[in-house]
């Protein structure tokens, strides 16, 4: 009997590799992107630890929810990094600083 | 399961405003560039609408429909009433700024139009779900704003950077929910805070869930240390978008704190409060000091921004109605007063030249003394200085945080304000007493110069009268 803790544990693991994902990137955006993505799961892996665990099915149509706005999400990230990339003609992390002070 | 109509009633005006945010979508479809103004019209009258519809259907009391999803309450009336009308005239101003930038399109409407739908449905919020879900209904269409000039390397530069940070956001709010939900069981507000109340806080799930909580909701309102995207964006994004993003979400973000906080964990306001305390001294510190430094009144604006955050952050942790009315009459009123100043800025713009720079407001009262004195009230206004209704603001806030003993945060909040009003104050001095460098006439519509005169001068008068605007406020908490 895998233990309601273990579930959470795993979560938060997901959670800091999605965190430190976004914060130590410095190549390209798609990555960024990723872990946006991975963060999210991060959270539907509890949802659906503390649905099973209390017993009630709440959590988990909160999951489809997250899962929904999260293919939306994706949608518009992608089509905002297609913008940046025709203006700029890079997706790189580090030369996107022009806006600073 | 049943969906019979008098649970409809409630939501009325979301369900307008949705209707209407796709009837736009699809007229704007068979309307030619020179009929543009066609889809501004209808947008203009579906928020217009919503603000008749919100009132004639306002009942008094608080309704919860949809099983516990959506409340209806005095507050959240109000709230929507204000988002629409400061929405309304962000619209107006923008008109004239998106035509002469070939960006007078139907998309900006609908966009905004679904950023207004989300606003109040997290002003109506009644359980996380639902919060989440106006919340990323808002941001999402705000993302698509800040690109909305699609050849500006500066604007999808400041999208990335807002939808990055913005989405990080979520998923610490959303972290903290899971924990929330894991630890009570429910994600609704009443349920959750009967569960507190029995549990307290000694449950190491519930401290994460809070803490998770707080953070998402600082990156939402820009309060410092979570503040990194406010001038980036601010600065990157067209005015006519910044007009809206600077104003109305400030309202929905006060909503979110007050749902989330006062709804869901009232129980646990001993420990929030300490969080929102070092946010608030954090935001109004560092949002004064690097606005003196800034040399582009976007950017300045944007610092200006996070230090009022840091006021309003102030108001809700007193934990007492009076706070929570006074945080409530600030937000609307910083709504006005940034609608006000970024119309100025658009107002100063015109056809290939934007008045970005502080130096473009020089000499401001020689090229024309009314709008200067416009932009002065609104300044005074923001900066608290009698008997702009700015003042009133900040009094009610500091009073409502004295009168639960934290005397020290008022005198804080005190002498960051003090430090504030150089910066205020500088663009005073150069509109009055440097000469311009710029002598082109001011190309604005006659409705935009009226919007901005009313919006001038409602600095001054409800200064004059804070009372009606107060006990609008106060009778959300009574």
């Amino acid at each position: 009997m895998i233990a309601l803790s273990d579930y959470l544990i795993l979560g938060a693991i997901l959670f800091s590799i999605s965190l430190a994902g976004i914060f130590l990137n410095r190549k390209n955006v798609i990555i960024l992107l990723m872990c946006i993505e991975l963060m999210l799961l991060a959270v539907n892996m509890n949802f659906i630890a503390f649905s099973h665990f209390h017993g009630d099915t709440i959590g988990q149509v909160f999951v489809f929810f997250i899962l929904t706005v999260a293919a939306a999400e994706a949608a518009i990230g992608l089509a905002i990094l297609v913008v940046l990339f025709r203006n700029r003609l890079t997706i790189n992390v580090e030369d996107i600083d022009t806006l600073k002070g | 399961m049943q969906f019979d109509m008098p649970s409809l009633i409630p939501v009325l005006p979301e369900a307008f405003i949705a209707t209407m945010a796709c009837v736009v979508l699809v007229v704007d479809l068979f309307l030619k560039q020179e009929q543009r103004i066609v889809t501004y019209s209808i947008a203009q009258f579906s928020l217009l609408m919503a603000v008749l519809i919100t009132m004639a259907t306002s009942t008094g009391d608080s309704q919860i429909v949809f099983h516990g999803s959506v409340i209806r309450d005095t507050m959240s009336d109000v709230l929507k009433v204000a988002i629409c009308i400061v929405t309304a005239g962000a619209f107006l101003y923008a008109k004239d700024y998106l035509r002469d930038r070939d960006l007078f399109k139907g998309e900006f409407y609908v966009l905004s139009l679904f950023a207004v739908l989300g606003m109040m449905i997290m002003v109506s919020a009644n359980s996380f779900l639902t919060v989440y879900l106006g919340l990323e209904l808002l941001a999402l269409s705000l993302y698509a704003l800040v690109a909305f000039d699609n050849n500006s390397g500066l604007g999808s530069e400041a999208a990335m950077k807002y939808f990055v940070l913005g989405a990080l956001a979520s998923g610490m709010l959303l972290y903290g929910i899971s924990m929330i939900y894991g630890a009570t069981g429910s994600i609704e507000f009443q349920p959750v805070a009967e569960a507190l109340v029995s549990t307290g806080m000694n449950n190491t799930v519930l401290v994460f869930g809070l803490v998770f909580l707080v953070i998402g909701l600082a990156f939402k309102f820009g309060a410092v240390p979570f503040h990194m995207w406010v001038p980036d964006v601010y600065q990157g994004a067209p005015t006519a978008v910044v007009l809206f993003l600077g104003s109305a979400p400030k309202i929905a973000a006060f909503a979110l704190a007050m749902r989330l906080l006062v709804d869901g964990l009232g129980s646990l306001h001993a420990d929030w409060q300490g969080m929102l305390a070092i946010l608030a001294v954090l935001s109004m510190a560092v949002g004064n000091v690097i606005a003196i430094a800034q040399t582009n009144i976007k950017r300045m604006l944007a610092y200006s921004t996070i230090s009022h955050v840091g006021f309003i952050l102030v108001g809700i942790l007193a934990g007492t109605s009076k706070g929570y009315t006074a945080a409530m009459f600030y937000s609307i009123v910083y709504a006005v007063m940034a609608v006000g100043a970024f119309g100025i800025v658009v107002l100063l713009s015109r056809k290939g030249f934007e008045a970005e720079q502080l130096s473009d407001y020089k000499g401001l009262n020689d090229r024309n003394p009314w709008f200067a004195a416009m932009m002065l009230l609104i300044m005074f206004s923001m900066a608290g200085v009698p008997p702009t209704v700015g003042f009133f603001a900040k009094l009610f806030v500091l009073e409502a945080v004295v009168s639960i003993d934290m005397v020290w945060l008022a005198l804080v909040g005190v002498a960051f304000s003090i430090i504030g009003a150089y910066y205020y104050l500088r663009i005073v001095k150069l509109m009055y007493f440097d000469k311009p460098e710029d002598q082109e006439p001011l190309t604005a519509g006659m409705d935009t110069r009226i919007a901005l005169s009313v919006n001038g001068l409602a600095m001054l008068v409800l200064g004059m009268f804070p009372g009606g605007l107060l006990s609008v406020c106060a009778a959300a908490f009574s």
